[in-house]
């Protein structure tokens, strides 16, 4: 690669640091608490990664994101699982949180393995809105790692702050450092863990940063209750800076109806 | 072995997702099946109908298949459609007898689901399927002779309802003893059955699966079958249904068939099973008589549904069919009220290129169970057989009915 030879072997690391701290400071807000030494050190971690998917190795089995809805999901309630998948954290939230829990998928094979799992679920696409369900009917409603994949976001997160009390929307971080270097210094789609597909195979249209989502939450009268990130391997409560260290972000929302 | 049945089960499945016809030998299929006939009502107890009037002695046909557990526990009820039968399984060993020459040639309308280790196992289920009343396969129906008068009922014959033979259902179980069953599985006619059972005895049925069916009929659909009608009200020999000392007729119910087949079928299946392609000819005869394959197709549709059904119960049936309107019924036209009733679990089955249940109205029905903050399991099956779909479309539809009645949680 050209460009790992003339960053790794550069003459001039003063006028490199000095122009990725422009740009992070510009581009990633708050960063003065990252040093540049920090920053250099993260190049150097992108640069020396071997290809394939990148980014901090997953522990195999249950998803980061289902721990955390399990958490935050209050025993009893009702839970609408928008792009529910296999069915998985329904099964596992009707179980172990004793939920009342409708999932909604448009893969066939997908709602196949629901009810294979005895999860109820609706065979829906959801770019078509959800007008048959009244408004504030579910406790929570669920749309996990699905936000990316819809023709219509918008329209989709606001069927879900209608329909719910409280929304739970989890989706990869397009901020993330490694996603940025990927394109940016390596001129390239980004492929890591959190966004696995090839650009020409991909169900991800609508990519965003935790900074876009908030953003969109500001100018929509959304409140964010909290917040949790998968940042380099960890889960954690999101903080300042995250737009630029988390891989994946989980908040739950709260529209002001 | 008869030699009309040999031929029947070498012939390979004619739609690539059917399976080739299982023989009674084959280890997936029941075998053998003797129908069974109870005198389910007798005069001095009369069976009330809901539209008026009643029928004072009812005769029910019905066949089971597998074994009644010990704590009865496992009984699952088939519910037939407008042309179906209780032989939904096996191959008639009375065909000749009762004079079903039609059912030599295949086995039971749903052989491909039912028998040991198929999706309704029959090693761990015990299955019923029952023949509705107004029908012509052994219940009591218009041509059948009214104790009364000692004439066959004809268009006398009292007007019968979905919620009418779901009743006569549940007598039947009680006559066997079954308080509860386990499911109650039917397609389109049978679906809207198997949606009753949900509203009209939520206590007596554990798991309901409505296939290819809404909650009522749609006008297009009232349309096809007002045509059907029609064309049989109005055969020259049809004599106001006091047709059975001569001819029938055979035109009319012929062309409701015909009708009924375009219904089932949809506009994609037609050009996969026929395209424009000429029957038999390399070029057009310029003449009125069968051109093209989908005109033969139809015709022999026609005829062999006249060697086999009563026109004055097409009649009745297709009416049942009209009447049934869930949401009228048990909501005052409200269908999310009606749903309220339903205490199963339930799933419901669309298939995309179905116009006689369209997929939206299959949704609606989900959506009103939904809307009572209730389970419920939505499936859109995407085939191009239209309604026809549920008979044909049996490796998804097995796929599903087994998964959804052996779930691995208990949620």
């Amino acid at each position: 690669m050209s460009e790992e030879k003339s960053l790794s072997g550069n003459n001039h690391p003063d006028r490199l640091t000095e122009l990725l701290r422009l740009w992070a400071s510009r581009y990633s807000q708050p960063i003065e608490n990252l040093s540049a030494d920090r920053l250099v050190s993260l190049i150097e971690d992108f640069l020396s990664e071997k290809s394939g998917a990148k980014g901090a190795k997953r522990q195999p089995g249950r998803r980061w994101d289902h721990e955390v809805i399990e958490r935050i999901i209050t025993p009893g309630s009702t839970v609408l699982d928008l792009g529910c998948g296999n069915g998985e954290l329904l099964e596992r939230l009707v179980k172990v949180r004793g939920v009342k829990g409708q999932g909604v998928e448009i893969d066939p094979e997908k709602v196949y393995d629901c009810v294979a799992r005895g999860v109820s679920v609706l065979q829906l696409d959801l770019d078509e809105g959800l007008n048959g369900f009244p408004d504030n009917f579910f406790d929570f409603v669920i749309l996990e790692e699905t936000l990316q994949t819809v023709h219509q976001p918008v329209k989709v997160l606001s069927e879900m702050l209608r329909v719910g009390k409280r929304g739970i929307v989890s989706f990869p971080n397009f901020a993330y450092w490694r996603v940025r270097l990927e394109l940016g210094l390596g001129g390239r789609m980004p492929v890591l863990e959190s966004l696995p597909y090839p650009w020409y195979d991909t169900p991800n249209i609508h990519l965003c940063s935790v900074d876009d989502f908030m953003a969109w939450a500001g100018e929509s009268q959304v409140s964010i209750i909290e917040g949790h990130v998968l940042a380099e391997g960890k889960v954690r409560a999101l903080e300042e800076g995250d737009n630029l260290f988390a891989e994946e972000a989980l908040l739950v929302v709260q529209g002001n109806h | 072995m008869d030699r009309s049945l040999k031929s029947a089960f070498d012939k390979p499945g004619q739609e690539s997702r059917r399976r080739a016809v299982k023989g009674p030998d084959h280890p997936g299929s029941v075998g053998w099946t003797r129908a069974q006939r109870i005198r389910l009502l007798d005069q001095g107890k009369p069976f009330k109908l809901e539209a008026g009037g009643n029928v004072d002695q009812i005769d029910m046909e019905y066949e089971t298949y597998g074994r009644l557990s010990p704590g009865k526990d496992n009984v699952i009820l088939i519910v037939h459609a407008l042309s179906g039968d209780a032989h939904a399984a096996g191959w008639d060993l009375e065909a000749e007898r009762t004079g079903r020459r039609w059912r030599t040639r295949k086995p039971g309308w749903w052989d491909e689901m039912i028998g040991p280790g198929e999706p309704l196992d029959t090693n761990r289920y015990y299955i019923i399927c029952s023949n509705v009343l107004g029908s012509c396969y052994g219940t009591t129906g218009p041509a059948d002779i009214n104790p009364e008068t000692g004439r066959r009922y004809g268009l006398r014959f009292p007007l019968v309802t979905v919620g009418d033979w779901v009743r006569l259902q549940a007598l039947l179980l009680d006559y066997l003893g079954i308080e509860r069953v386990y499911a109650v599985i039917g397609g389109s006619l049978g679906g809207q059955q198997a949606l009753e059972w949900a509203l009209a005895f939520p206590g007596r049925v554990e798991n309901v699966l409505v296939l290819a069916a809404s909650a009522r009929l749609s006008p297009q659909g009232l349309a096809f079958n007002a045509v059907a009608r029609h064309a049989i009200l109005h055969d020259p020999n049809f004599r106001g249904g006091d047709f059975y000392n001569g001819p029938p007729p055979a035109e009319g119910l012929a062309a409701a068939r015909m009708l009924g087949h375009i219904t089932y079928l949809s506009d994609q299946a037609m050009y996969q099973k026929f395209g424009r392609r000429l029957q038999g000819k390399s070029a057009p005869e310029f003449s009125f008589s069968i051109e093209f394959e989908v005109e033969s197709y139809l015709a022999y549709q026609g005829r062999s549904f006249v060697e086999r059904f009563d026109a004055n119960s097409y009649l009745y049936i297709t009416r049942a069919m009209d009447y049934y309107d869930a949401a009228q019924r048990w909501g005052g036209g409200d269908l999310t009220a009606a749903a309220s009733r339903i205490d199963s679990r339930i799933m419901i089955v669309s298939f995309s290129s179905d116009w006689l249940y369209p997929p939206r109205e299959c949704k609606e029905l989900a959506m009103a169970v939904c809307r009572n903050g209730k389970p419920v399991t939505y499936v859109m099956v995407p085939s191009a057989y239209g309604h026809d779909s549920f008979l044909v479309e049996t490796e998804a539809l097995g796929r599903l009915i087994h998964n959804f009645l052996s779930r691995r949680s208990d949620l």
